[in-house]
């Protein structure tokens, strides 16, 4: 038995039941990543002695017979753009090559709460910035199903260490995408939780109106489990919704008899690959033949979403990423002043997509141009809100592709932008409305998965974690493992 | 041509609250650099800022102090730019939705009571202090002290109401007492926590249209926004005079060499990118909170100085002076709760005291006489113990020394002659050495009265009662 390969909730039962322990479950993930870490790297940082400390501790617990959290003692991996205090933190990027928070995120002390094994930090495209890990400061990310394509991004890492059995779970954060792209391309599931669902407090912001944590998990009862560690209200978040957190897992029940699903035409783009449409398609059928009823639902301004994504992400890129100026931390450039200093900072530390990005919100916000870009897109973003209100007033569910096509071969999209940007067409008008989505895969193109999107209403994870695990237990997709083929 | 000023003045001031604006550090003065610093005010990757409740409620309070508008939905904005005292690179502030509007406030001029207008009111973070070794230009280095960093200030923008510098340090005179008043600041200029800007410009006297203006900053005193802005103005008409035009730029004030030199032109100017704050959720006040503040409102400077004349008959004037500060209005009603005359406590505090607070440079707080012991020192000189003229002395070593009146007196044996017998003998004596005084006197030299009486004291080392003395010695001429 190869005690990585199992889920989160199959270990917790192991453990409880005095089967296994928890120092046989990180030893197995660790003779893992040493196995595949060369094939995939999932990892920039990781943190074996504290992890080994920690599954020690943890089954200490269970000796003196307490009871124990559910992640308990289970490995997983935080991708490197949330604080964990004393364990460096990059961001994927060199202007941080340096850096060692004295704070942990929110997220990292609930689940340090719940006596979670953390193995390391996840790659990641720089600061957020990418669907491949191709902008990661450090190096590509592969996918586990294909190491010749890329995992997705930019929870890349995240994503690829989950699907290759390097962790049982792991953490990303979303902001166009980010957890559910690479999800999808890698076979797994990621889950989006509502704005405010779950607290920013440590997470470094890309776009802090858009950013969201959540967890990629090999089935859709661990992304329960894992939303339900880490979400909640925080204080130390002004924007985290103060409401209370239901028990996720009692949400999974395989019967969706009478939820409404609806499909939203616009999001079946020109371009995409056929196989995406028809693996889609027949989980529509799948659904509709377990007793939803389906609807078309018409979303008209989904075309402007990507567009008005790029302005309003842009523009807080320019205003977040200000700080990294070489005084307080970080990578700091030589300089015989400080604007010579601050400018060599930012030149050296900042890749290519990051520079892009902050010029294209520099300029939209620039005097003159405020109301022609970023005002229009503020405009725009509340149109694609009243679109989602409205759809939801007549079905409970949208389902939608999660990206135009599988995973891309490494290099493909790297020279041009505009083509990398419209693998998060189908996602980011999900950041703009704030409401919750998940990925879980529906079918194959070859060998490489293909994702699904169930999106909610604000606050509704349990209804699309209902429809997701009544779709996923009934076909076999989430039992199969990455072959981690390819060159 | 002759020109009217037309000034606006911008005043930051810091809030007395115990902790920052976004952040749970302490906001002392003073403390060693670094110490009061937590990631989020240091702006370290992947903080958040929370607002401090009570930065609301003093803001919510100046708005209605300064009779203004609060906006029911109010909002936080990131202004951008670049300087190594700001770590985040941006400063969190209020925008184009502040939390108070469209209100004034009320100055006294020659020309009697002025209305100033107060356009809006927003709160916005302090920034760090940058230390350099020497001179700002030769500095090898600038260290970066960042406790300040994150310290909540109001902005408080007038209208272009202002005629002259005069009635610009009314303005911020009657601006730093309502702050006191309603104890939401400290507004101490030398330690910054009372800042002010200017915008000042000139138009032909009897025209609307506003002329360019000069913004002027470093104005670090009273004075400074006075000389500064008088100096701007003389500045501003010879260039005018001369046919020239006057740049809308950014000056500073230089206090030493008494002149505004050019900072920046509006070309220069920073474009600051504002963008709503995404960090933070909107501010939607309830306006039964602001009426409870409403209700809850000290009194105000107008008020107390009105309750000064009305009750204890003070003139306008010096009711004006002592309720100026609220520490000194205090301090009045506190002499006169301890007995004192509100008449004589008005001549001290119009005295003696506000000449020490001059000359020490101290503040009431800091007086060395409290209301008690200056209530003791009057109680004498009611009671006959000294004299007015011994009271003074006996003052200045109370404020040497720390000790009441009670003690130096007796220490120092000042207590009043005021036994006939012993002055008698001093009185005789002083007619028998100054024979030609008598002489003049009895020949209708008024004067010569006083000499005697001056000998007479200086016997008596100032002790003899003057009245006694008076009286005792016409008897005798």
């Amino acid at each position: 038995m190869e005690l990585n390969k199992l889920k989160a909730h199959e270990l917790h039962r192991k453990l409880q039941a005095k089967e296994i322990s928890a120092v046989e479950i990180a030893e197995a993930v660790f003779s893992r990543i040493s196995a595949v870490e060369d094939k995939v790297r999932s990892y920039i940082t990781l943190t074996r002695e504290e992890a080994m400390e920690q599954a020690r501790r943890t089954d200490e617990k269970i000796g003196r017979g307490e009871t124990i959290a559910p992640l308990a003692g289970i490995p997983g991996a935080i991708k490197d753009n949330i604080c964990t205090k004393g364990i460096k933190t990059t961001c994927g990027s060199k202007i941080l090559n340096n850096f060692i928070p004295p704070y942990s995120a929110t997220v990292v002390d609930k689940l340090s709460a719940q006596d979670t094994v953390i193995v390391g930090k996840t790659n990641m495209d720089e600061f957020g910035m990418g669907s491949s890990t191709e902008n990661s400061a450090y190096f590509n990310s592969r996918n586990p199903w294909d190491t010749d394509a890329v995992p997705g991004g930019s929870s890349g890492g995240s994503a690829a260490a989950v699907a290759a059995a390097e962790a049982i779970w792991a953490i990303g954060s979303d902001t166009g995408g980010s957890v559910r792209l690479p999800a999808a391309y890698c076979g797994v599931v990621g889950l989006k939780p509502t704005y405010g669902r779950v607290s920013r407090y440590g997470l470094v912001a890309y776009g802090s109106s858009l950013d969201q944590i959540g967890p990629i998990t090999r089935d859709v009862t661990d992304s329960a489990l894992v939303l339900g560690a880490i979400s909640g209200y925080d204080p130390a978040d002004s924007t985290s919704a103060n409401a209370a957190v239901p028990d996720y897992t009692k949400a999974l029940v395989p019967d969706i008899r009478g939820m409404k699903v609806g499909l939203p035409k616009e999001y079946f783009v020109a371009g995409m690959d056929p196989e995406v449409g028809k693996a889609v398609y027949r989980a529509i059928e799948q659904l509709k033949a377990m007793g939803a009823d389906y609807k078309e639902v018409s979303m008209p301004h989904t075309s402007y979403a990507l567009a008005a994504y790029y302005v309003v992400a842009t523009a807080e890129v320019s205003s977040n990423l200000a700080r990294y100026d070489g005084v307080g931390f970080g990578h700091r450039g030589e300089g015989n002043d400080i604007i010579s200093m601050c400018k060599r900072t930012r030149t050296e530390g900042f890749g290519e997509e990051v520079r892009r990005r902050i010029m294209l919100g520099t300029y939209a916000l620039s005097s003159g141009y405020y109301d022609a870009y970023y005002l229009k897109a503020l405009k725009v973003r509340t149109l694609i809100k009243q679109d989602f209100d409205k759809a939801f007033e007549q079905v409970d569910i949208l389902v939608t592709p999660i990206a135009p096509s599988p995973a891309f071969k490494i290099g493909e999209n790297v020279d041009d932008p505009l083509a990398m940007y419209l693998q998060d067409v189908c996602t980011v008008p999900i950041n703009l409305a704030g409401v919750p989505a998940i990925s879980l895969p529906c079918g194959f193109k070859g060998n490489l998965p293909i994702g699904l999107q169930i999106i909610g209403k604000p606050l509704a994870e349990e209804t699309i974690l209902r429809a997701a695990f009544a779709f996923e237990q009934s076909n076999d997709y989430y039992q199969r493992l990455a072959p981690l083929g390819g060159a | 041509m002759d020109y009217e000023i037309v000034i606006g003045l911008e005043v930051h001031t810091e809030l007395k609250t115990a902790s920052k604006i976004f952040c749970g550090c302490s906001t002392r003065f003073g403390s060693d650099q670094n110490t009061n610093v937590c990631p989020v005010c240091l702006g370290l990757p992947g903080v958040l800022p929370v607002l401090n409740a009570k930065v609301l409620e003093f803001a919510v309070r100046t708005g209605v102090a300064l009779n203004c508008r609060i906006l029911p939905f109010s909002k936080f904005d990131r202004k951008n730019y670049y300087y190594p005292d700001l770590p985040k690179n941006f400063q969190t502030s209020q925008y184009d939705l502040p939390i108070a509007v469209d209100g004034y406030l009320d100055i006294e001029t020659s020309q009697g009571t002025k209305r100033i207008g107060i356009t809006r009111v927003h709160m916005e973070e302090d920034a760090g202090k940058l230390i350099h070794s020497g001179s700002i230009t030769k500095s090898e280095y600038a260290l970066v002290d960042y406790n300040r960093t994150g310290v909540p200030l109001l902005e408080i923008v007038s209208e272009p109401d202002i005629r002259s510098a005069e009635e610009a340090k009314a303005y911020l005179e009657k601006m730093k007492a309502i702050l006191q008043y309603i104890d939401v600041s400290d507004c101490k200029m030398e330690e910054g926590s009372l800042r002010c800007d200017a915008n000042i410009s000139l138009r032909p006297v009897g025209t609307v249209p506003l002329g360019t203006k000069a913004e002027i900053k470093n104005l670090n005193s009273f004075k400074a926004v006075q000389k500064g802005l008088e100096y701007e103005a003389e500045r501003q008409a010879e260039v005018l005079g001369e046919g020239g035009k006057i740049i809308q730029e950014t000056r500073s004030w230089d206090d030493a060499r008494g002149i505004t030199l050019s900072l920046r032109n509006k070309e220069q100017a920073h474009d600051y990118r504002y963008l709503p704050e995404p960090d933070l959720v909107p501010i939607i006040v309830d306006p039964a909170w602001v009426e409870s503040i409403r209700q809850n409102l000290p009194e105000l400077p107008d008020a107390r100085q009105g309750r000064l004349i009305k009750d204890y008959g003070l003139s306008a004037y010096d009711a004006g002076v002592i309720t100026a500060s609220r520490a000194m209005a205090d301090y009045f009603d506190a002499t006169i709760s301890a007995g004192a005359d509100a008449k004589t406590a008005t001549n001290w505090l119009m005295g003696e005291v506000s000449k020490f607070l001059n000359t020490s440079g101290q503040s009431i707080e800091e007086c060395p006489v409290g209301p008690q012991k200056l209530v003791g020192l009057i109680a004498l000189i009611d009671k006959g113990t000294i004299s007015l003229k011994i009271a003074k002395a006996v003052f200045e070593e109370m404020c040497a020394s720390g000790k009441d009146a009670e003690t130096i007196v007796k220490e120092q044996g000042l207590v009043q002659i005021s036994d006939e017998g012993k002055i008698v003998a001093v009185v005789e004596a002083v007619i028998a050495a100054n024979p030609q005084s008598v002489v003049d006197y009895q020949a209708g030299k008024e004067r010569a009265i006083g000499f005697l009486v001056g000998q007479i004291m200086k016997q008596t080392k100032g002790r003899a009662n003057p009245e006694l003395v008076n009286k005792l010695l016409r008897e005798r001429m």
